[in-house]
C-alpha cells in the first residue's frame, strides 16, 4: 500500500514533464469543433510527436512500438499530460484506446504488424461500429450480417452512434456471423478498411452540436476473411475486451483533468458575485467544491488501486465498471455546477461578460453522453451487481 | 508505487477478521449492548496489536504504519467492535498501558468552538481521559469528573455521559500533537467507516441472494442491484481513500496528509451512512427490526462520522486546499 513513486517513475516523470513543456506550446490552440480535416490533422500530429518522443503506447509492447511502462509510469504520463495541458487523444481514441489494445491482446501476428506501428504514429483513425438501432444496451442483439463467401465476408447492415466514422480508415466492427446460434455466440469482431464499396457515412449531429457521430450503412461490403480478430463467432468474448478497456483506463487523463476543471470553478467562484457578494463566500457553494474534490481525490486513489493490480498490458479488471459508474456521474455534477456558477451567462454559448461559458456549456452538454456511451450507468449497474457481487440474472 | 495490500499487510488483517468475527460475533451484538466494557476482550485487542501496532520495536509496538492501522481500524469497522479504539491506539505513544490494554484511554475532541454538549464515550470503562484542543492536549481523571450518564445512547454499543463542567486537566502534549492526532484520528475512524461500508454492503448482497418474494430472489430485481451496485462503488471508493489516507500519512511526499485525510473522511463517512441506509431497506421489514444487525450499523456510523471533524468540516477544508492551490 505503496503511493511513492520509484526513482525510475520519477526520472520518467521529469523528462516527461520537460518535453511537455516545449511540445504543448509547439502544437499551438485546437481548430474549431466543426472542422473535421483540421481536427484530424491536429490530432494526429500531436499523436506523432508523442510517438516520435517514445511516450505512445505507454503499455504496448515494444515490438509494435509501444513503450512497456510499467503502471506507475502510466499515471505518471496521466498526471503530467493534464498538468501540461496536453492535448485530448481526440481521433486517436478508438485506435489508441480501445481497437489497438484489442488487437494486442487477441490480433494475429499480421494484423498487429500491419496495424498498430501505424494507430501509434497517428497514420491510422479508428471508429466504433457496435451500436445499432435495435442494439444498443442489448449489444448481442446486432443484426448486422455478414456472410462468408470465399476468402471474403459479404457485410449488409446499419451501424449507428459511430464516433469519428467521416475520418476514420478502419472501424472495428460487430457482424453476425451465424444467425442460428444464440445471440452472444454468433458475433465477429471485423477490422473494416472504411474506403471499401459498398459503405456510406451520413452524419448524426449530437445534442451538443457536434458532427463527431455517423451512421454507417453498410450495403454487400466485401470484407477479406483476414480481417477478422479472433474466432469466427467468438467477437462477443472479444468484445468485452475491448470494453474492458474502454471503461477502464480510457477515463484515467480525463480524470486528472478533472481535478484542473475543479479549480478553473473554483477560481470563477471567486470572481462571480450573487446577491452582492462573492459567490466563494457561499459556505455552501464552498463545501461543495469540496466534497467533489474529497470524490476527485478518492477516485484517482481508485485509479491507482486499479492500475497496481493489472499487470503490464493485462486486461482491465472488472472494477472499470464501478470506476467508469462514479467518474461519468460525478463529471455531470461537476458541469452542472459550472452552470450554475456561470448563472444568466450559462445562457450563451460563446464566452460572454468575460466567462468561460464556451468551455462550460460544451462540457455541461457532452456529459451527457458520458452515462451513456461504453454502457450506459444502467448497464454498469447490471456488471458489478451479476459479475462482482454474484447477483442472480433477471432473466 | 504498488498500491495493492502486501502480503504481510494481508496477513495481517486476516489474522483481524478472523479474530474480530470469532471474538465480535454480529449474533452478539444484543448481549455486548447490556454489558460494559469487555475488559479481557480488550486486552485480546492489544495482543493482537490494535494499540501498539504503530509503536517502535522498542517500546513493544510492531514499528508498523499508518498503512497497517487503516486496515486493521477496517476489520474493526466491520466487527462493530466497541470501545474508544481510535482514542486508545493514539494514546499509546503518551499514556503508559494504553498499548497493553491494561488502561482504557477514551477522548473528547475540542479542536473546534461549538455549543455541544460535553458527552463523553464510554466515560464509565475509561481509565484517563484525554481531550484535544487547540493549545495541546489535556488528561483527565474520568472518575473525578461530575458526569451525568445518558439513560439512552443512540448507538447500543456506545455508552455516553454528559459532563457538567470539563475545567482544566493535566497537560500531557503541545499544539503539535494534537494536530497530528486529529489527523490520524480522522484516517482510522475513516477506516471503521470504510469497513461498516463494506460489511453492510456484504450483508445486504447476502440477504438479496437468498430473501424471495414474488417467486424468486429479490436480488435478480434491477431495483435491488442497482442499489446494492452503488453499495458496491461507495466502498470501494472509500477503501480507495482509506487506504490512500495511511499511505499519505506515512509518506507525506506523495500528498498533503490533511487533505488524503479529510478525502478519506468526507467519502467513507458518505459510504457507511448511504450503505447502511441501503441495508435497512433491502432487508425491508426484517431491517427496521431490533434483532438485525442493520441498524447497529447505522447508529455506529452516526456515532463515527462526528469524530475527529465532521464530513462539513473536512468538506470545508478541501475547498480551502483547492482554493490555496490557485
Amino acid at each position: 500500500m505503496d503511493l511513492r513513486y520509484s526513482e525510475s517513475d520519477e526520472k520518467f516523470r521529469a523528462e516527461l514533464r520537460a518535453w511537455l513543456a516545449q511540445a504543448v506550446p509547439a502544437q499551438g490552440p485546437p481548430p474549431a469543433s466543426h472542422d473535421w480535416p483540421a481536427r484530424r490533422a491536429y490530432d494526429t500530429r500531436w499523436q506523432r510527436q508523442l510517438f516520435e518522443a517514445g511516450y505512445a503506447g505507454l503499455n504496448w509492447p515494444r515490438e509494435y512500438g509501444g513503450r512497456d511502462a510499467s503502471p506507475s509510469e502510466q499515471l505518471v504520463y496521466y498526471e503530467e499530460t493534464a498538468r501540461a495541458g496536453a492535448p485530448y487523444v481526440g481521433v486517436n481514441f478508438v485506435g489508441v484506446l480501445h481497437g489497438g489494445p484489442t488487437l494486442v491482446a487477441e490480433g494475429t501476428p499480421a494484423q498487429k504488424a500491419r496495424h498498430l506501428p501505424r494507430i501509434l504514429r497517428g497514420e491510422e483513425i479508428w471508429c466504433q461500429g457496435f451500436s445499432e438501432t435495435g442494439a444498443g444496451s442489448d449489444l448481442a442483439a446486432l443484426k448486422t450480417r455478414a456472410v462468408r463467401d470465399g476468402d471474403d465476408y459479404v457485410v449488409s447492415g446499419h451501424k449507428i452512434w459511430c464516433s469519428f466514422a467521416h475520418v476514420a480508415d478502419f472501424g472495428e466492427f460487430l457482424v453476425r456471423t451465424d444467425p442460428d446460434a444464440p445471440k452472444h455466440r454468433g458475433i465477429s469482431w471485423l477490422i473494416l478498411p472504411m474506403d471499401l464499396a459498398g459503405i456510406e457515412i451520413r452524419p448524426l449531429p449530437t445534442l451538443a452540436g457536434e458532427g463527431e457521430f455517423s451512421e454507417v450503412f453498410l450495403n454487400d461490403v466485401r470484407v477479406p476473411v483476414e480481417n477478422r480478430v479472433g474466432e469466427e463467432n467468438d467477437g462477443w468474448r472479444i468484445t468485452n475486451v475491448t470494453l474492458r478497456f474502454e471503461r477502464g483506463t480510457a477515463f484515467a487523463s480525463e480524470m486528472v483533468q478533472l481535478q484542473q476543471f475543479l479549480a478553473e470553478l473554483a477560481r470563477i467562484a471567486s470572481r462571480v458575485t450573487r446577491a452582492g457578494a462573492r459567490a466563494w463566500d457561499d459556505a455552501g457553494l464552498r463545501r461543495e467544491i469540496g466534497h467533489i474534490a474529497a470524490e476527485l481525490d478518492a477516485l484517482w486513489a481508485m485509479v491507482k488501486l486499479s492500475v497496481s493490480k493489472s499487470t503490464r498490458t493485462g486486461v482491465p479488471g472488472l472494477e472499470g465498471s464501478a470506476l467508469k459508474l462514479y467518474y461519468t456521474e460525478l463529471y455531470q455534477r461537476i458541469a452542472e455546477l459550472g452552470m450554475r456558477l456561470l448563472g444568466r451567462a450559462a445562457l450563451s454559448r460563446e464566452d460572454v461578460g468575460g466567462l468561460p461559458s464556451r468551455l462550460l456549456l460544451h462540457k455541461a452538454l457532452q456529459s451527457l453522453s458520458l452515462t451513456i456511451a461504453a454502457g450506459s450507468s444502467q448497464i454498469q449497474r447490471n456488471i458489478v451487481a451479476e459479475r462482482i457481487l454474484g447477483l442472480p440474472k433477471e432473466r | 508505487m504498488d498500491f495493492r495490500v502486501d502480503e504481510d499487510q494481508e496477513a495481517l488483517r486476516d489474522g483481524i477478521r478472523s479474530f474480530c468475527e470469532g471474538r465480535f460475533a454480529l449474533d452478539q451484538l444484543g448481549t455486548l449492548a447490556t454489558q460494559g466494557l469487555d475488559r479481557g476482550a480488550w486486552r485480546e485487542l492489544a495482543e493482537m496489536g490494535v494499540f501498539q501496532l504503530r509503536l517502535p520495536e522498542a517500546k513493544g509496538g510492531l514499528a508498523l504504519g499508518m498503512a497497517e492501522a487503516v486496515l486493521v481500524f477496517a476489520e474493526l469497522g466491520r466487527r462493530l467492535v466497541p470501545g474508544p479504539l481510535a482514542w486508545s491506539q493514539l494514546a499509546a505513544e503518551l499514556i503508559p498501558g494504553a498499548a497493553s490494554g491494561e488502561v482504557v484511554v477514551g477522548g473528547l475532541d475540542r479542536m473546534l468552538p461549538s455549543s455541544d454538549p460535553v458527552l463523553v464515550e464510554s466515560l464509565n470503562d475509561l481509565d484517563a481521559l484525554l481531550v484535544l484542543r487547540p493549545d495541546g492536549i489535556q488528561r483527565f481523571d474520568p472518575r473525578a469528573l461530575h458526569s451525568v450518564p445518558v439513560a439512552t445512547p443512540l448507538d447500543p454499543l456506545t455508552p455516553l455521559h454528559v459532563v457538567s463542567e470539563l475545567g482544566e486537566g493535566e497537560r500531557i502534549a503541545g499544539p503539535a500533537v494534537a494536530q497530528r492526532w486529529r489527523l490520524e484520528g480522522g484516517a482510522l475512524v475513516a477506516a471503521q467507516l470504510f469497513g461498516i461500508a463494506e460489511a453492510t454492503q456484504e450483508l445486504a448482497t447476502a440477504y438479496a441472494k437468498t430473501r424471495e418474494q414474488f417467486g424468486r430472489p429479490i436480488g435478480s430485481f434491477q431495483a435491488i442491484k442497482h442499489i446494492l451496485a452503488d453499495t458496491f462503488v461507495r466502498q470501494e471508493l472509500a477503501r480507495a481513500a482509506a487506504y490512500a489516507a495511511g499511505a499519505t500519512l506515512d509518506h507525506p511526499e506523495v500528498g498533503e496528509p490533511s487533505r488524503a485525510v479529510s478525502s478519506a473522511k468526507v467519502v467513507a463517512g458518505d459510504a457507511a451512512l448511504a450503505n447502511a441506509r441501503a441495508c435497512i431497506q433491502v432487508h425491508g421489514g426484517m431491517g427496521y427490526t431490533w434483532e438485525m444487525p442493520c441498524h447497529y450499523y447505522l447508529k455506529r456510523t452516526w456515532v463515527l462520522s462526528g469524530l475527529f471533524g465532521s464530513g462539513e468540516e473536512h468538506s470545508e477544508q478541501l475547498a480551502q486546499h483547492v482554493a490555496a492551490a490557485l
